[in-house]
């Protein structure tokens, strides 16, 4: 992840070198705001290279991130125009192929993508590419419930992080398997991660200062990966606002 | 030789923790293939190759190819089990070679493939007369138990590494927070489950600690040790012990192991003991009566002979002198 702009608690949760990133939240604690953060710190210029961005979008049209980070001081029109940005706009997934397959669907998908990075690597842009998925849960829907498709599907994805400087970035909704009986995609996904952030509202209730909190888990797998302070665990709180988010610990908010 | 069937991460992973604990590349060309079914388990990328007639680029990375040959189909077990055979048969030596197969891991197998049809495939690899061991990974909580169970019949050693601080201790309190987890990412309970010949198993405790690259072992003392360092509550008053109290504790005589001081034994029964009864008026003459009417008839003939444990016994010692016995 760029660190552009950033000298927040996040950024220094999640360092510079995580590649499997994933994003758990809840009803009480949507995380979609984290989505956005990283969205536009991937898209920000900083230094050489720029990087760009692959935004797989199941839950929203382009029209609701666009306005969303327009506020944040990022226009992603200007990004998809000047193809830094691709947009995949999955609302309507797996679409016309619904005889076929969803194994091809999905095979289908993950080859466009991999054609997006590798133009993207193959022109000047030689910075860290993200591959974001909004959100897992409702690619497992699009899916017929097939979580073993959707997890094959994201072992691809996650072998471009690998293969081609790429990071991957993908939310899930953790109640909605809380309460299953069977072990389902989240759980693969917690073994997958390199880095899980996880929000939560607060033990105490809704307040108006914070808006929940915020665990990182930096499992630090590859050396580029490991913190400075050789901490792997971070737990802080947030409040959303317009233009971005505030992170703090407890207590430190006057 | 070792074959590594890589499924979880990408070959060059397994090859730099091996460099990295000291083995020198020529080693590595020599002693190690690695069956790369994390690039290409599924042969998507080839069909996209072969859809913009691409040439296929092979290994990834060329400086390795003799080690890692990429695995396209992974469901197809029999096809994995003769690949995981070829590459091992493929290592050089003098007469016999054995090898070694690592399997990172079953739990994606599973994925793939049936229980049956990988139980297959670890028998088969089993019974094969060049393969010394095989060793796998597999996530518990990825898997029914009676799986993970099924895997563990077939091995001869299962080792499992078990978190030191366990979620539901905390409950719902602090949903949300994970800070226990630091614990749990540096140091594990590490237990082993040996099968011997003979039928007996053999339990090893140790602790785990993780430190940058390097994993050390600590070997757990005693079980009991281990059980009351987790259990104790952090409070302010202490629980334990001291020296001079654990041996107070041994002097101390215990009712019944006495024959008697000469006093007459009264074994508390729930009544008031009889100096206390003289004394309450409330009671009648004839309940007095009866309280001594019944220690007398006590048989004054009877003994107890009482042999105390001992406290510095250890629960459960498994040593077993059959153990040498090769039967």
């Amino acid at each position: 992840m760029e660190e552009y702009g950033a000298g927040d608690l996040l950024s220094e949760a999640m360092c510079a070198g995580a590649r499997v990133v994933v994003v758990e939240d809840c009803v009480e604690a949507p995380a979609a705001f984290v989505l956005h953060l990283l969205l536009k710190r991937a898209l920000a210029a900083g230094g050489g290279g720029g990087g760009g961005a692959a935004l797989l979008a199941l839950a929203q049209p382009f029209s609701h991130y666009d306005r969303v980070l327009r506020k944040m001081g990022c226009n992603l029109s200007m990004h998809r125009k000047s193809e830094r940005l691709h947009f995949f706009d999955l609302q309507g997934f797996p679409g016309g192929t619904q005889g076929g397959a969803i194994a091809d669907s999905l095979a289908q998908l993950y080859s466009a993508v991999q054609r997006v990075v590798e133009t993207c690597r193959a022109g000047e842009n030689a910075g860290r590419f993200t591959v974001m998925i909004d959100d897992v849960s409702l690619l497992e829907v699009a899916a017929n419930g097939s979580a073993d498709d959707v997890l094959d599907f994201l072992h691809y994805c996650v072998t471009l992080t690998s293969e081609m400087n790429c990071s991957l970035v993908v939310l899930i909704h953790e109640d909605i398997y809380s309460s299953e009986d069977g072990v389902g995609l989240l759980a693969h996904l917690r073994y997958i991660a390199d880095l899980v952030i996880k929000a939560a509202p607060l033990s105490t209730g809704l307040a108006t200062d914070v808006h929940g909190q915020l665990s990182v888990v930096n499992k630090g797998m590859l050396i580029e990966q490991r913190p400075a302070k050789g901490q792997k665990v971070w737990s802080f709180h947030f409040k959303v606002k317009e233009n971005g988010a505030d992170f703090f610990y407890p207590g430190s908010r006057h | 030789g070792l074959v590594v069937v890589a499924f979880d991460r990408s070959p060059e992973v397994y090859l730099d923790i091996m460099l990295r604990h000291g083995l020198d590349s020529n080693a590595l060309s020599r002693c190690v293939r690695i069956l790369d079914c994390y690039s290409d388990p599924l042969g998507w990328k080839q069909n996209i190759r072969s859809e913009q007639h691409q040439e296929d680029s092979g290994t990834p990375c060329s400086t390795n190819k003799d080690t890692i040959t990429i695995f396209r189909s992974v469901k197809d077990v029999d096809k994995l089990s003769c690949s995981i055979i070829d590459l091992g048969r493929g290592f050089e030596g003098e007469g016999k070679t054995y090898f070694s197969v690592a399997v990172d891991s079953i739990s994606s197998m599973l994925r793939h493939a049936s229980v049956q049809s990988i139980s297959g495939l670890l028998s088969n690899l089993r019974s094969h007369d060049q393969i010394s061991s095989i060793f796998w990974l597999m996530h518990s909580d990825l898997h029914e138990t009676k799986f993970s169970r099924a895997f563990e019949c077939l091995s001869t050693m299962v080792a499992c590494v078990e978190p030191e601080v366990v979620d539901s201790v905390y409950g719902e309190e602090r949903r949300g927070d994970m800070s226990f987890l630091e614990h749990n990412y540096s140091k594990a309970k590490f237990h082993v489950r040996l099968k011997r010949r003979n039928g007996r198993v053999k339990h090893l405790y140790e602790e785990l600690c993780v430190e940058g690259y390097d994993v050390k072992f600590i070997s757990a003392t005693s079980v009991s040790i281990e059980v009351n360092q987790s259990l104790l509550p952090k409070v302010q008053f202490n629980l334990e012990l001291s020296e001079k109290e654990r041996s107070d504790r041994a002097n101390v005589v215990l009712p019944f192991e006495h024959q008697g001081k000469g006093e007459p034994i009264r074994i508390y029964d729930g009544r008031r003991s009889l100096p206390e009864a003289h004394q309450d008026p409330n009671l009648t003459t004839a309940a007095l009566l009866d309280e001594t009417e019944a220690l007398k008839s006590a048989n004054p003939k009877g003994e107890i002979h009482y042999l105390r444990d001992s406290d510095d016994e250890r629960p459960d010692s498994d040593e077993d002198p059959d153990d040498d016995l090769d039967i």
